[in-house]
């Protein structure tokens, strides 16, 4: 927090006359309405490429009317419609927790964005258990989920929300897994230090360094984090075709857009972990391209990831539960462990 | 019924003595997404086991059968083009045929090919729409689209012979309602070149995708005995394993002309019998109609291919059972006339329905998943089911 | 154990197959037209809206007949002898007004059959294809060239006649009691 504080105190030089507790509680709103405006532009413009990239992938235009120019405003105006909806709680639900759970699924991943690094200087909290932290307050999001399951009071959401515990749960392990490689190598769980640890060409990056070690972890955290946000192939909490909407059936208007913004908000989590981890953060690929500001690359590596994400959503059918666990247990977890001793043992020869 | 011959369910969970466990009763339907229209499937569940399917159907009844004692024999055309939606030209064809064969009618040479250019079009458009939803049921959406957009071109291709897209009404007494345009047979070869190496892109974006043999190989296995006592029909009884094809075993119409192979599933993936043999028959299938589409357009022969008929006909008294083999499978009209203007009774025995059948006697023991992996392998249009 | 890396194996490969032709499709071109904007031209034979050519039609109820749902509901009033309705383009004689002749299309099922039986070709179904409406009740096309005025004073006329033709068919019973002749009684003014 130190270095925006010090930014905040030459921007507005009051603010360091103010007890220290205060400044702190003043620039820690401004960041958390910074991310909170971030997530809500990302989900927007995330939306929209969503729709674009799946529409190019399937022959189609997609969104072409709303704002003229490819229909550029068009999940702007969705937002306003849902915004408007009617607030509808089912008689039959568990009306506390019912609205109650988008709020908890948001909080989750909002906080996660509190120790992610977007350049040197800016990362809104700077622990030095970052990884710990956005591993565990993300997994808060499973709780979120079967809350909205169960308080619908529908069938369907209670698969749905029975089907994510099961699946966050199981998945949690190879994530962590695979990242415990990739701190290994860094020996620390600071994300800043993992950043700065891999500074130089694109050769010093976690995937690149140890080969072939890592760069399967990287692998592995991909497959297992897309069941972390419920992405196709692992969306079976929402699975359309199955439980026709899973945990969100009942949701609607205000309420389901804020699952919605969850989700998009953990996808770029979780890519920011990827590339936080495993592609060097917020450095540049070469030493002569630092010039260019360290958030571009850090956003254009994380959109590269959260394309690679839509790009899979749109081609790939969806796993059973069982297979679902079979994956996690039988596919990635023993590869996560045999990674880590291969790069122990590396590490310590 | 030999519940023997079944095979064992699929997941079987021993819960202890102590631990309290409730059944839990789901309704699948009618308004579902992949219940491939109104039908209601009542789900006995313990977690996400089935432990009993019933399907519930009858709520997109329609008296086709009323309705066709009522109309004239001609009037019963359009009725029967709503019967399976999907494959009109196919329905249209078996009532036809069934007429003409009580009436002892030649039909036009050209009229006999344009039938079968349009029912195996028809086929293939309906095999599309087979393969499209049912990558949707197991959760992939690009496909969907791709068969899409290649139906789309055998749609305009109806459009351009008969007028409509969906539901043609051009398969008449005697003949055809319009006779093909000029140029259209080009245009049939033409949509085939370009059609068959796209069969090969479903492969791969779907048929070969190892997330999708998984979720589809072995599931919902119907030996070929089960489904031949269920009276199943079509690609669902050919993907057990019986060779039957209505076109080869008993022809009608001019199929005993055209050199096409009768695809059955063979348990590449699994067993024979499972969805993935059903799905990977429809697609065969297409190859072959595809075949037969090429073959029938290069032959088609000048002259008239217009009914000759007069449109208020009368039927000999009698009764007919005419089969045809639609894209579901066996559809029969089983046409009673008393010489009058009217059909006595028409009764339509609809491959959907008795292929529907067969969902409670393989449903238990499979996941919720599965069921829609079912459910989608048999193709079943709800249409045809109510009637 | 080798069906295990063999099926990751698979799974990778296929997956990447199955990419590959998504990345390809995100690149060709899009088959998407923009409806509203550019429209589709529709072949000739196109069966949307029915359309009746008025001035050709002789009201011989062929097309009721054909119709299997019953959307089409004509009247007609029989021609004065010494009304000339004129000829259809056909050539065909006109001798009934079609004081009514409403097709609903909320009932029409675009099958087209009544199109054959038509022996002036007057009723042809058309590429025309937006015509939904606010109100199903403007979806009853009325295609009769008489107002509802007129119609109802032809109406009024041939109730009249047929009044006084089964006066005089009563008198004429009454004066001489025998079993009616079977030839219909021509028309009279």
């Amino acid at each position: 927090m130190e270095p925006i504080l010090q930014f905040f105190y030459n921007l507005v030089p009051g603010l360091a006359d103010l007890p220290l507790w205060i400044a702190a509680t003043i620039v820690g709103a401004i960041v958390v309405v910074a991310m909170f405006t971030y997530i809500a532009l990302f989900a927007l413009i995330g939306i929209w490429l969503e729709r674009k990239i799946s529409g190019h992938m399937q022959d189609r235009l997609g969104p072409m009317e709303v704002g003229g120019w490819h229909g550029w405003a068009q999940t702007i105006a969705d937002t306003v419609k849902l915004l408007l909806k009617e607030d509808i709680v089912p008689d039959k639900a568990d009306k506390p927790l019912f609205r109650f759970a988008p709020i908890l699924v948001f909080a989750a991943a909002l906080s996660a964005f509190a120790a992610i690094p977007w350049s040197r200087s800016f990362i809104p909290a700077n622990l030095n258990v970052g990884l710990l932290y956005i591993l565990s307050i993300s997994s808060l999001v499973v709780i979120g989920i079967l809350m909205g399951g169960w308080a619908s009071n529908n069938k369907w959401s209670l698969y749905g929300g029975m089907r994510a515990v099961a699946q966050i749960v199981s998945y949690e392990i190879p994530v962590s897994l695979s990242l415990i490689v990739a701190v290994l190598i860094a020996g620390t769980l600071d994300m800043q230090q993992i950043v700065l640890n891999q500074s130089g060409s694109i050769l010093s990056w976690n995937v690149f360094r140890f080969f072939p070690f890592p760069f399967i972890a990287f692998f592995i955290y991909f497959i297992a984090s897309l069941a972390e946000v419920n992405r196709t192939p692992f969306d079976l909490p929402e699975a359309e075709s199955e439980l026709v909407a899973g945990f969100q059936t009942e949701y609607s208007g205000m309420r389901w857009s804020f699952f919605m913004l969850a989700e998009y908000a953990d996808m770029f989590v979780v890519a920011a972990i990827a590339t936080t981890v495993f592609l060097g953060g917020w450095q540049a690929p070469f030493e002569f391209l630092t010039f260019i500001p360290a958030a571009f690359w850090f956003l254009g590596k994380a959109l590269l990831i959260v394309f690679v994400q839509m790009w899979l959503r749109w081609t790939l059918p969806r796993l059973r539960v069982d297979q679902l666990m079979y994956t996690a247990w039988k596919v990635l977890t023993p590869f996560s462990f045999a990674l880590i001793v291969f790069v122990s043992l590396w590490k310590i020869l | 019924m030999k519940k023997d011959n079944l095979p064992a369910a699929q997941f079987e969970v021993e819960v202890p003595d102590t631990l309290k466990t409730e059944e839990m009763t789901l309704n699948m339907g009618p308004q579902h997404p992949s219940t491939h229209g109104v039908l209601r499937v009542v789900l006995k569940t313990d977690g996400e086991i089935i432990k009993s399917a019933e399907p519930v159907i009858g709520y997109l009844h329609r008296c086709f059968e009323k309705h066709a004692e009522n109309v004239t024999w001609h009037q019963v055309i359009p009725f029967t083009d709503r019967l399976d939606y999907i494959a009109s030209m196919n329905n249209n064809l078996g009532y036809v045929i069934g007429l003409e064969r009580m009436m002892n009618l030649q039909v036009n040479e050209r009229a006999e090919y344009l039938r079968v250019i349009v029912s195996e079009l028809n086929r293939i458009a309906s095999h599309l729409i087979a393969l499209g939803t049912y990558g949707l049921d197991i959760g992939a959406f690009t496909p969907f689209l791709y068969v899409f957009r290649d139906r789309e071109r055998i749609l305009d291709l109806f459009e351009e012979i008969c007028g409509a897209r969906l539901l043609y009404n051009y398969i008449w007494v005697g003949g055809v309602a319009y006779d093909a345009p000029q140029g259209w047979r080009d245009k049939v070869l033409q949509f085939i070149d370009y059609f068959v190496p796209k069969i090969k892109e479903y492969n791969d974006i779907l048929t070969y995708n190892k997330i999708f043999i998984d979720r589809t190989a072995k599931v919902g296995v119907i030996p070929a005995d089960v489904a031949i006592n269920y009276g199943l029909s079509g690609p669902s009884l050919r993907g057990s394993g019986v060779e039957f094809d209505l076109r080869k075993d008993d022809p009608y119409s001019i199929y005993d002309r055209f050199d096409f192979n009768v695809c059955t599933g063979k348990g590449q993936m699994g067993t024979v019998g499972d969805t993935w043999d059903r799905y990977w028959v429809r697609v065969a299938e297409m190859y072959e109609s595809a075949k037969i589409v090429r073959q029938a357009a290069e032959q088609l022969p000048e002259g008239d291919a217009k009914e000759t008929v007069p449109r208020n006909i009368k039927v000999p008294a009698g009764e007919y059972y005419m089969r045809t083999e639609t894209p579901r499978g066996e559809l029969g009209y089983y046409i009673i006339s008393d010489g009058g203007k009217t059909p006595n009774r028409v009764k339509v025995r609809s491959p959907a329905y008795c292929n529907l059948s067969v969902l409670p006697a393989i449903a238990p023991g499979v996941m919720v998943a599965d069921m829609v992996a079912i459910i989608g392998s048999l193709d079943i249009v709800l249409g045809e089911v109510d009637r | 154990m080798g069906e295990y890396f063999k099926n990751i194996y698979k799974a990778i490969v296929t997956i990447l197959i199955g990419m590959g032709v998504t990345w390809r499709h995100l690149f060709t071109r899009a088959v998407t037209i923009q409806y509203p904007h550019v429209k589709r031209e529709l072949p000739p034979r196109s069966r949307q809206k029915l359309f009746v050519d008025i001035d050709d039609c002789i009201g011989c109820f062929q097309c009721a007949r054909a119709c299997p749902v019953d959307c089409i509901d004509i009247e007609t009033v029989k021609a004065g002898k010494e009304e000339d309705l004129g000829e259809t383009s056909t050539g065909q004689k006109k001798r009934l007004h079609v004081v009514k002749f409403d097709i609903d299309l909320t009932k029409c099922c675009y099958c087209a059959d009544c199109v054959f039986p038509c022996p002036t070709e007057c009723i042809v179904m058309t590429p025309k294809y937006e015509f939904s409406t606010y109100d199903r009740f403007d979806l009853i096309e009325h295609f009769s060239a008489y107002s509802a005025e007129e119609a109802e004073k032809l109406k009024e006329r041939d109730r009249k006649e047929k009044e006084a033709l089964a006066a005089a068919r009563a008198a004429k019973m009454q004066a001489a009691p025998k079993p009616p002749s079977s030839d219909k009684p021509g028309p009279s003014a």
